[in-house]
This record gives structure tokens, C-alpha cells and sequence, in this order.
């Protein structure tokens, strides 16, 4: 009889949590749909950042936020097939491509004129779709024991010579990765990109993450990294213990290793919650959100509101960044040549 | 229910024809994912599946999985049926305690054990890596049905051979080992589907295989059509297994027949080889408990106080307790009526229900999640996103744990007892309830746990389907240790450990069980 009264006790409990989860009486609306004024971002920037934002928004506004995390590109094509019936309001990601391809689909309303204008031109697509809300910059990261400041390639492109093969990492797996590829096709054009790629495959180490193939090169299993500079500094200020041995080394002179990649903010013109949707993006492309970025440990480029970047970062205007417009990343073909490729 | 058949014997208490219509329709739903792999590759086009699957990229992963099989489970026999064999057969010292610490790797999920040894020796790449892992995390899954077979032959059997004139090795080879048959090709069975559906262990320590590239391409395009290729070859290796280890499981049959008490198995002298044996099991103790857990209580130590965030990781904990429970409780629930049918209504039919959940227990998660994600978007978008979803992907995923053990509970609520309780006037519905579920309400139970615990560790499907803002123990360890916080991720790892580990003692506990029957 005990037997009998522990399963059905059981039992009971495991309904009551079933019937929690699907919403409390079996309604289908999914969760995370806007309550009271809430808004559904949809992010594929760093968690630990997002999260920041969100905290910092929902205490000065009381809007709710919920989030769901994944990658660029993912996100994106995501968004897509949920058509006008998508939960998103927000979509926040770490570079352009996602976004340009939304943009394309014809699913972003306008961003709010008063968030356009605390953002300085460069850092947002001509249309006003959508816009910056961090830039990061490409880098060689390299191991200082293995390699001398004169053995350092001078353009990205050399990565792809026999010279470098077995000696450099990175993540291609990673949207940051197929940003730097989609600005290489944008500023180079597809055969040498194919090119480039083919000479990459058989060079390379994969490495799932970008602070892993940075953890990589400090552990001396490889050379060098080919990552984004926010990497190096946010460990600097952690332990260090994964970049004691590593320095940087920026390509500059407009080369395709020079790429800043912009990150993105649009919100979506199947939102419910336009308002809140809208005054979010401001938020964070205003004077407290960018103060997040400048002062946070995220380490990524501020782009609005006339806030400075973190003082230990190298001036964005230094870097000497090859001209691209953020709109014009193509992410679908990136994702094709380097499946062609063998990467994918 | 017809009422006119009152009379005859062995009357259902419930229409089995209503039973077979839910039956077949419990199948027909277990048959969506392979239903989506088979319709994205027809619509697909012969061009695009010739591109998008004969590449070079698709040999090495090819490669790469089949190597991973080829090494994995043999060592997983070696070291299962050599366990098996010290505790079960030799007066091994302590063997009680090496019974359970054998199976107690279990406990640790194969990506938690592959974030203790990457984040303990960060150089731990490629096959090599993904294999020690693999063996590590799985061999229990060979070492649990063989000590359970072990435990219960008929000594007479192994006796006659040796006064014919065996010794104990031709023993061991000529009459032990065809008896452990069924046991080994399952285990190696579940090792196999195991390592193809794995991805947060292979993905830790950069292995590639079909299911992180499918993975990967998700993560870059959504459910575009180069990852559901990849999801077609994968769902075709599980079946090429399935058909394997059909053929390898012979049709001989070890029952006992006849009357009389069996004996207890005989128990060699180890002698001198106690010594070695005692610190190889050591050593395997080491490797796939010890250094796991040394590895997660040290990131522990390292993070202190502050790595419990409890606005994280209270809902993250609540919310894999809500849905273990109420997958599991669904699981039994859809589970029933083919287990009945089964146990009860034996038949042709039955037999082709249980294909298509044998067909279903092969599925990777990764298949499952893509498949419900396409289908929920572009044929149901009144539930996509939503928790009901992810619940059916669960119930899917795991229906095969439950059936097993209920139909050995059902198996043992005689029939006859039913018919007794209705010829002491008790209506066919009574009857049903106060006996027959009672009865199984222990081997439910069971089931239920096992699901639960296999809902605790899921990870694909989760990350696929999880409504916007929920966060599982498993998801928000994966979300840490991507990011190498490996703090961050350690309460989440002990959580799943600890809540695993009554269950893998409840799991080893039936194996006994079963095998007495």
C-alpha cells in the first residue's frame, strides 16, 4: 500500500508540473509570448552581455524581458521561417550578416529616428533598419614564444600560404569567423575567397569558440589565432590565465584582416510590443547601454551616444578598418562556399 | 466496449481495438522523425542530396564516426564483461562495492565528463580523446545487462563442460561467452547509438561526427537542407545498426527448462591475480568516476560562493525538475497501451508496433529536435515554441526505456488475477485498476525514473526546442562551459550528477531484477 501512495503521489506531482510548464490549463500560447507589456529579444550577442543590458533596461523601465539565446545566423534564419507569426520583438546579434539577411527578408521596421541619431553613420546600414550596438575588431592573437614580431603575416591573405599551414587556429563554425569571410568576399570577391578558403582547410585548426582556440594558442598547441580583439582583453581582466603567453597583432593598412565587425539591433515589424521594442534598442545604443560596453567586462567597441570605448582598448579610429557597408554582408553565400569548402 | 460478449473468456478490460487505435497512432507519431528525413531528402532533389552528401567533408565524418565505433565498443566489451566477469565469478575482495562502482560512471553525463577531463588535460583533442571519453562514459551500458546474465546462469551447464574436460578458459570461451550473447550485442547496440547521437562530450574536445556537424550547420543556418542531409546519413548508420546487431543476436535460446532449484553460480579463486585485478578495477574507478568528480569539486572550490547565482539557478533547476517529471509521467502514459497490447494481445500487429519503436529508440536527439522543429513551424505554429513540444520530443526520445520495464511489470500481473476480481463482481474497469495497474505500478515506476533521468541529461533536443527563456541544468551548462567558464558550470554539473545518481542505483538494482525472471 506505502508502493501504491509514493507513485501516486508522484503521479499528482508530475502533473502539476506538467500542467506548470504548458501554461496552466493546457493553453497553447507559447511561453515567453508578451505579458503585460513584455518584449521576446531574440540574442545571439555574448549572454553575459545581453543579460547586463536586459537587467539594467527592465530596472529603469519595467519592462520584462525575455531572452532567447543562439547565433547569428542561426537566429536569423530562425526568425525568417517564423515569418510574421515570430515571438521576437528584439533581434540583437554579435555581426552584420545576420542581419543584413533579416533586412532582406523584408522583416525589420523602421528604428526609431531618436536611435538613429545616437548613432554616427558608420556604424549603421544607410537604410535604417537597423542598427550598431557594439562593433568588435578582427586580430591575429600568436603565441609570443613561437613567433617574433617580423614573422607575422602582413595580410590576412597569407594565412592561406603553404608557410602557415598547421600553425594557425580559428572557429569557423562561429558567425564572428563567417563575418571576417563575408567582409573577404564583400572587399575581394568570390574566386579568391573560394581560394582562400581551400588553402585555410588545409592549414587550419578548427576550434569550437574563439576563446577556446585563444586558450589554444597560450597553451602552445598552436601558433596563432585568427579571432576578435575583445577576447584577450576580458581574460586580461579575469585571471589571464588564458593569455599570458599571447600578444596581438592588428593587420591595419584596410586589409581584410582589419575588418571591425558591426554588431546588430532591429526590431521586428511582426512585434506586438513595437513600443517597448523600440525604446529597448534606444536604451542600449544610449548613454547607459554603451556605458555597459565602456565600463562592463565585455570589452567590445562602444558605437553611440558619444560614450568612449574602454580606455585599454586601441581607439577604433586607429585601426585603420576597411570601408564596408554592414548591409552588404552576405552570410548565406559564406555559409555555402565554406560547406564547399569542407569547413562546415 | 461491447456488451454483448460478456460471456467470453479472457475479455479485455478495456476495447482492444480502442487500445490498438491509440497504439498505432502512438506509432505513427514515433515515426516522425524518420518520416522527416525520408521527406526532406525525396523533396531535397537527387542533385542537391548528391552534392550536399558525397563530399569530402561528409567522408571525413564518415571516417571519424565509423573509427569511433570500431574502437569504442570493443573496449566497452573488454572492460564490461571483464567487470562483469571479476565481480559476478571470482572472490574478487570487495566485490559487492566494485559491483556498483562499475556501474557508477552512469551517473556522470558523458558531456559532464568530457568538460572534467578537457578543462583537467586542455590538449585532449580528436579520436583519441573522443574514444577515451566515450569508453569511459558508456561501458557500463555493456557491464550492467552482462553481470545481470552472469549472475543468473545455470551453473550445471559450466560444471558438465568441466568434468568433460575444460578447463576454465575453454569454459569461459565454450559456454559463459554464447550464453552473454544477448547481453554483449545489446550493450555494444547501445554504445553504438550512444556515440552517434552524442554531441556536447564530442563537441568539448573538437571530435567531429555526424551529429556536431549537423550541430554546427544548424547553428549556421537554421534547419537549412546541408544539415538535414547529414541528418539522413545519420539516421541511416542507426539503421544499419539496428539490422546489425538483429543478425548478431542469433536466435539461439539460453532459457531453463525443467524442474528443480538452480544452483549459485560458481565462483573461481583469483589467487594470484588478485592483486592486478584489483587495480585495473581501480584504475577504471579512477578514470571514469574519480577524476570526473575530482575535476568538477575542484572548479567548485575555485568559483566559491559566488558561482551559485540562485536568480540562474533556481529556475534552471525547477525548470529540468518540471519537465523530467511531466515527460515522464507522459511517457508512461503513451507507453501503455503498447506495452498491454504486447503482453496481453500478442499478434502479428503488436510485433509491427514495437518494430516502429525499435526503429524510434535509434533516433539521436539531434534528428528528433530538427524534425520537431520544422514540422511544429510549418504544420502546427499554434504550439511551436511551446513546452508541448518539447515534451513530445521527450516522450519520443525515451518511449523504448518505459515500454521495456513496463511490459515486465505487466508481464507479471497474470491475467488470472484480472479474471478472479471480475468473478468476485468487480466490473472489468475495476478489475483493470485495482489489479492490473497496481500490480505494474512498481515496473512504471521504474520506467518513469529511468525517463526522467534521461530528460535531466538531454541536450540537443533541448537546445532545438526549449520555449523562449527556459533554461535547463543541462542547457545552462552547456551555455558556461561553451564560453570555458568553467566555474560557472560546475554547480550545474554537480546538480546533474547528484540528481543521476539515485537513479543509475535504482537502474542497476532492476537489472538484477530482470534478469531473475
Amino acid at each position: 500500500m506505502k508502493m501504491r501512495k509514493n507513485v501516486l503521489a508522484g503521479i499528482a506531482l508530475a502533473a502539476t508540473a506538467a500542467l506548470g510548464l504548458t501554461g496552466c490549463g493546457g493553453s497553447t500560447a507559447a511561453p515567453g509570448s508578451p505579458k503585460a507589456g513584455g518584449i521576446t529579444v531574440y540574442n545571439a550577442q555574448h549572454e553575459s552581455l545581453a543579460q547586463e543590458w536586459v537587467d539594467a533596461f527592465t530596472q529603469e523601465t519595467g519592462i520584462k524581458v525575455t531572452v532567447r539565446n543562439g547565433s547569428d545566423t542561426e537566429m536569423s534564419n530562425q526568425i525568417i521561417q517564423e515569418g510574421a507569426a515570430s515571438p521576437a520583438d528584439v533581434f540583437l546579434t554579435e555581426n552584420s550578416p545576420a542581419m543584413a539577411q533579416v533586412e532582406n527578408a523584408g522583416l525589420f521596421a523602421d528604428v526609431d529616428k531618436a536611435t538613429i541619431d545616437q548613432v554616427p553613420a558608420e556604424f549603421r546600414p544607410s537604410t535604417g533598419k537597423w542598427t550598431g550596438i557594439a562593433a568588435r575588431s578582427t586580430v591575429l592573437v600568436y603565441d609570443k614564444a613561437k613567433l617574433s614580431a617580423d614573422q607575422l603575416p602582413v595580410s590576412m591573405l597569407d594565412l592561406a600560404k603553404p608557410e602557415w599551414k598547421g600553425k594557425w587556429a580559428a572557429s569557423p563554425t562561429g558567425a564572428d569567423f563567417q563575418a571576417i569571410v563575408a567582409a573577404l568576399l564583400e572587399l575581394k570577391g568570390e574566386e579568391a575567397t573560394d581560394a582562400w578558403l581551400k588553402g585555410m582547410k588545409s592549414n587550419f585548426t578548427a576550434y569550437k569558440g574563439n576563446s577556446t582556440a585563444m586558450k589554444a594558442v597560450n597553451a602552445g598547441e598552436v601558433d596563432a589565432a585568427l579571432i576578435y580583439h575583445y577576447y584577450y582583453f576580458s581574460d586580461q581582466a579575469k585571471t589571464g590565465e588564458n593569455s599570458g603567453n599571447v600578444a596581438q597583432h592588428y593587420f591595419k593598412k584596410q586589409d581584410p584582416g582589419a575588418f571591425v565587425s558591426v554588431s546588430g539591433g532591429g526590431v521586428l515589424a511582426a512585434s506586438k510590443n513595437a513600443d517597448a521594442a523600440q525604446e529597448f534598442l534606444k536604451f542600449i545604443t544610449g548613454k547607459k547601454g554603451q556605458e555597459v560596453l565602456k565600463d562592463g567586462t565585455s570589452f567590445e567597441y562602444t558605437v553611440g551616444s558619444g560614450v568612449p570605448s574602454n580606455a585599454k582598448l586601441i581607439p577604433l579610429d586607429e585601426l585603420q578598418a576597411p570601408k564596408i557597408d554592414p548591409a552588404k554582408l552576405n552570410s548565406a553565400k559564406v555559409t555555402e562556399l565554406m560547406t564547399k569548402a569542407g569547413l562546415l | 466496449m461491447d456488451k454483448a460478449d460478456r460471456g467470453k473468456r479472457h475479455r479485455p478490460p478495456m476495447g482492444v481495438s480502442a487500445l490498438s487505435l491509440l497504439a498505432v497512432l502512438i506509432a505513427l507519431f514515433s515515426l516522425i522523425p524518420l518520416g522527416f528525413v525520408i521527406y526532406m531528402t525525396l523533396t531535397a532533389g537527387w542533385d542537391t542530396v548528391l552534392e550536399l552528401v558525397v563530399r569530402p567533408r561528409v567522408g571525413e565524418l564518415l571516417a571519424n564516426t565509423i573509427l569511433l565505433i570500431l574502437v569504442t565498443v570493443p573496449l566497452c566489451l573488454l572492460l564490461g564483461v571483464g567487470g562483469a566477469w571479476l565481480v559476478e565469478r571470482t572472490n574478487l575482495r570487495g566485490r559487492r562495492w566494485w559491483a556498483l562502482a562499475l556501474a557508477a560512471p552512469l551517473a556522470i553525463p558523458a558531456f559532464v565528463n568530457s568538460y572534467a577531463w578537457s578543462s583537467t588535460v586542455p590538449s585532449l583533442a580528436g579520436l583519441g580523446a573522443g574514444t577515451l571519453i566515450a569508453t569511459l562514459s558508456y561501458f557500463p551500458l555493456v557491464y550492467i545487462p552482462v553481470a545481470a546474465t552472469l549472475g543468473r546462469l545455470d551453473p550445471a551447464i559450466e560444471q558438465s563442460a568441466a568434468s568433460l574436460g575444460l578447463g576454465p578458459w575453454g569454459v569461459f570461451l565454450k559456454v559463459v561467452l554464447p550464453q552473454l550473447r544477448i547481453a554483449m550485442t545489446g550493450g555494444s547496440l547501445l554504445v553504438a547509438l550512444h556515440l552517434l547521437s552524442e554531441y556536447g562530450a564530442f563537441a568539448m574536445i573538437r571530435f567531429d561526427t555526424f551529429t556536431t556537424a549537423i550541430m554546427v550547420q544548424f547553428q549556421s543556418t537554421f534547419n537549412g537542407a546541408a544539415g538535414n542531409m547529414l541528418a539522413s546519413v545519420l539516421v541511416l548508420l542507426c539503421m544499419l545498426l539496428l539490422w546489425g546487431e538483429s543478425k548478431m543476436r542469433g536466435t539461439a535460446r539460453y532459457a531453463r527448462v525443467g524442474f528443480g532449484a538452480q544452483g549459485l553460480p560458481v565462483r573461481h579463486p583469483l589467487g594470484c591475480f588478485e592483486v592486478p585485478a584489483q587495480l585495473s578495477l581501480l584504475a577504471v574507478g579512477v578514470l571514469s568516476v574519480g577524476i570526473p568528480l575530482w575535476s568538477v569539486l575542484r572548479w567548485l572550490v575555485a568559483g566559491g560562493a559566488q558561482v551559485w547565482e540562485p536568480a540562474r539557478f533556481l529556475p534552471a533547476l525547477l525548470q529540468t525538475l518540471g519537465y523530467g517529471l511531466g515527460g515522464a509521467l507522459l511517457t508512461i502514459v503513451v507507453a501503455f497501451p503498447m506495452a498491454y497490447l504486447a503482453v496481453r494481445h500478442a499478434s502479428g500487429f503488436s510485433r509491427l508496433l514495437e518494430l516502429s519503436n525499435y526503429v524510434t529508440s535509434s533516433m539521436p536527439g539531434i534528428v528528433v529536435g530538427l524534425a520537431f522543429v520544422t514540422v511544429s513551424i510549418k504544420v502546427v505554429p499554434g504550439i511551436y515554441q511551446s513546452a508541448l513540444v518539447l515534451l513530445a520530443a521527450y516522450v519520443l526520445l525515451f518511449l523504448p526505456r518505459a515500454l521495456v520495464n513496463l511490459r515486465a511489470g505487466l508481464s507479471q500481473a497474470p491475467r488470472e488475477l484480472d479474471e478472479a476480481a471480475q468473478s468476485l463482481g468487480r466490473s472489468p474497469f475495476a478489475a483493470f485498476f485495482l489489479v492490473t495497474l497496481r500490480l505494474s505500478a512498481p515496473a512504471a515506476a521504474g520506467g518513469a525514473a529511468l525517463v526522467f533521468l534521461a530528460i535531466v541529461n538531454e541536450l540537443t533536443a533541448t537546445l532545438l526546442l526549449a520555449p523562449n527563456g527556459t533554461r535547463t541544468l543541462a542547457t545552462a551548462f552547456w551555455a558556461k562551459s561553451s564560453e570555458i567558464d568553467y566555474m560557472g558550470a560546475a554547480p550545474y554539473a554537480l546538480l546533474m550528477i547528484l540528481i543521476s545518481t539515485p537513479m543509475t542505483y535504482l537502474l542497476f538494482q532492476q537489472s538484477k531484477k530482470a534478469a531473475g525472471q
